[in-house]
């Protein structure tokens, strides 16, 4: 490990490793079982349990089943606001996105570093990730788009209202804003949940060399700000994690209302 | 940046993996699970709205019977003074034509009396004509010595009567 040396590599949680199915391969491709994927197949679980909890489906719900059924009508309100009554229908579909994105992103924040030997990881924290959640949802607008509207789909791309002569320099602007929407999506999540855990893993670590410095001095007043910084820290990333699944989830009901509605 | 420099050997295990588990959760609890429990938030919600409208219901009947029982009450009322205005009416007209029946019977009774006596007073008057001229008459013969008729005498009479 990277501590023994005395050094603390803040990028090491990042690192995939395969954890067994070494050789398992298709076309030649490895599809090794790795910590990412451990760490998706927990998100799984967590999210089973969590709605399994919301499945009594009394008329009288207890706080669980409340609890279910907030989350559940948030992505649920969220969709009829932003997309009407026809969003109705992608409410599988955000609601595990927004489920998948939040839990991934809080389960990598969790202390679960304590326990030895476990070293939590943030799938949200991988492009080839985010960049596969953001593929998805920006091809399910253009298929809705195209489905729905044909070829009357590129008019998203001419704005209501403008003068005619301005169309030459909108109708590209629209364009390319549309265009950039996937990568935009793909890179926020992945940004923010990978500046936040460098952020943490590096005031952890003038923790621990301020903790092991030679001179007394250096720990009061390197490592007890740094810690102190880190609680407020934590807490914010937190919020992030949050903030970052609602925003997955807005933006792409945004964009599925742009498909349905064609603005 | 192992998520960059890594790509090339971890990009088909992240795919995959992510392919069967974002798959399942789609599957199992997006199409699964949260049907059902939106399908039990809106039962609810029909149901709490399915009452809401009873009671709104209940309610409105309540007030148009309150405003029957109101009209009605109302209504009994005005009949009570209507047809106490009645009685009295009835009551005041009966008297009025009793006492009119009072006055015309003693009015009736007044001038038969008040004729009996302008008749009474006229034959006295006669009498009172007759005894003058024949008094008249009588002293005529006696002061004058004429002899006076009877009519002559009595227009005389007449005469200082009325003048006098």
């Amino acid at each position: 490990m990277a501590a023994e040396s005395g050094k603390i590599d803040p990028m090491h949680q990042f690192q995939v490793e395969p954890l067994f199915g070494h050789d398992w391969t298709i076309a030649g491709h490895s599809i090794a079982f790795t910590n990412s994927s451990l760490w998706m197949l927990l998100t799984l679980a967590v999210i089973w349990l969590f709605m399994l909890g919301g499945m009594k489906r009394e008329l009288v719900p207890g706080r669980w089943q409340v609890a279910v059924e907030g989350v559940t009508n948030f992505v649920t309100d969220m969709l009829e606001t932003n997309v009407g009554p026809k969003g109705r229908k992608f409410v599988p579909y955000v609601f595990s996105l927004f489920m998948f994105i939040l839990v991934a992103n809080v389960l990598g924040l969790l202390p679960f570093g304590i326990i030895p030997g476990v070293h939590p990881f943030t799938v949200t924290s991988h492009l080839t990730v985010t960049a596969v959640l953001a593929i998805v949802s920006f091809s399910i607008v253009l298929i809705v788009g195209f489905a729905k509207h044909g070829l009357h789909f590129f008019s998203l791309f001419v704005p209501h209202g403008a003068p005619w002569w301005m169309m030459p320099i909108l109708i590209p602007v629209e364009f390319v804003s549309f265009m950039v929407r996937p990568f935009s999506l793909a890179l926020r999540l992945f940004v923010a949940m990978t500046a936040g855990h460098i952020l943490l893993k590096v005031l952890a670590g003038f923790v621990i060399n301020g903790l092991n410095a030679e001179a007394l001095w250096v720990a009061p007043v390197v490592s007890l700000p740094s810690l102190i910084l880190m609680i407020g820290i934590s807490a914010l990333e937190l919020l992030v994690a949050a903030i970052q699944a609602y925003v997955f989830a807005l933006l792409t009901s945004l964009y599925l209302n742009d498909a349905i509605n064609l603005h | 940046m192992p998520q960059i420099a890594q790509i090339g050997e971890i990009y088909a295990s992240q795919l995959f993996w992510l392919a069967i588990i974002f798959g399942a959760i789609f599957l199992i609890v997006g199409l699964g699970m949260v049907p059902k429990i939106q399908g039990t938030v809106d039962a609810r919600d029909a149901r709490i709205a399915a009452d809401l409208k009873e009671a709104a219901s209940a309610r409105e009947n309540a007030d148009r019977l309150e405003a029957g029982y109101r009209e009605a009450m109302d209504r009994s009322r005005a009949d009570a003074a209507r047809l106490a205005a009645e009685a009295k009416a009835e009551a005041a007209r009966a008297t009025e034509a009793r006492v009119a029946e009072a006055d015309r019977f003693s009015a009736g009774k007044l001038e038969l009396a008040s004729k009996r006596i302008a008749e009474a007073r006229s034959s006295a008057q006669a009498e009172i004509e007759a005894v003058a001229a024949e008094a008249a008459a009588a002293m005529v013969q006696r002061v004058a010595g004429l002899s006076v008729d009877e009519s002559t005498a009595r227009t005389a009479v007449q005469q200082e009567l009325v003048r006098g």
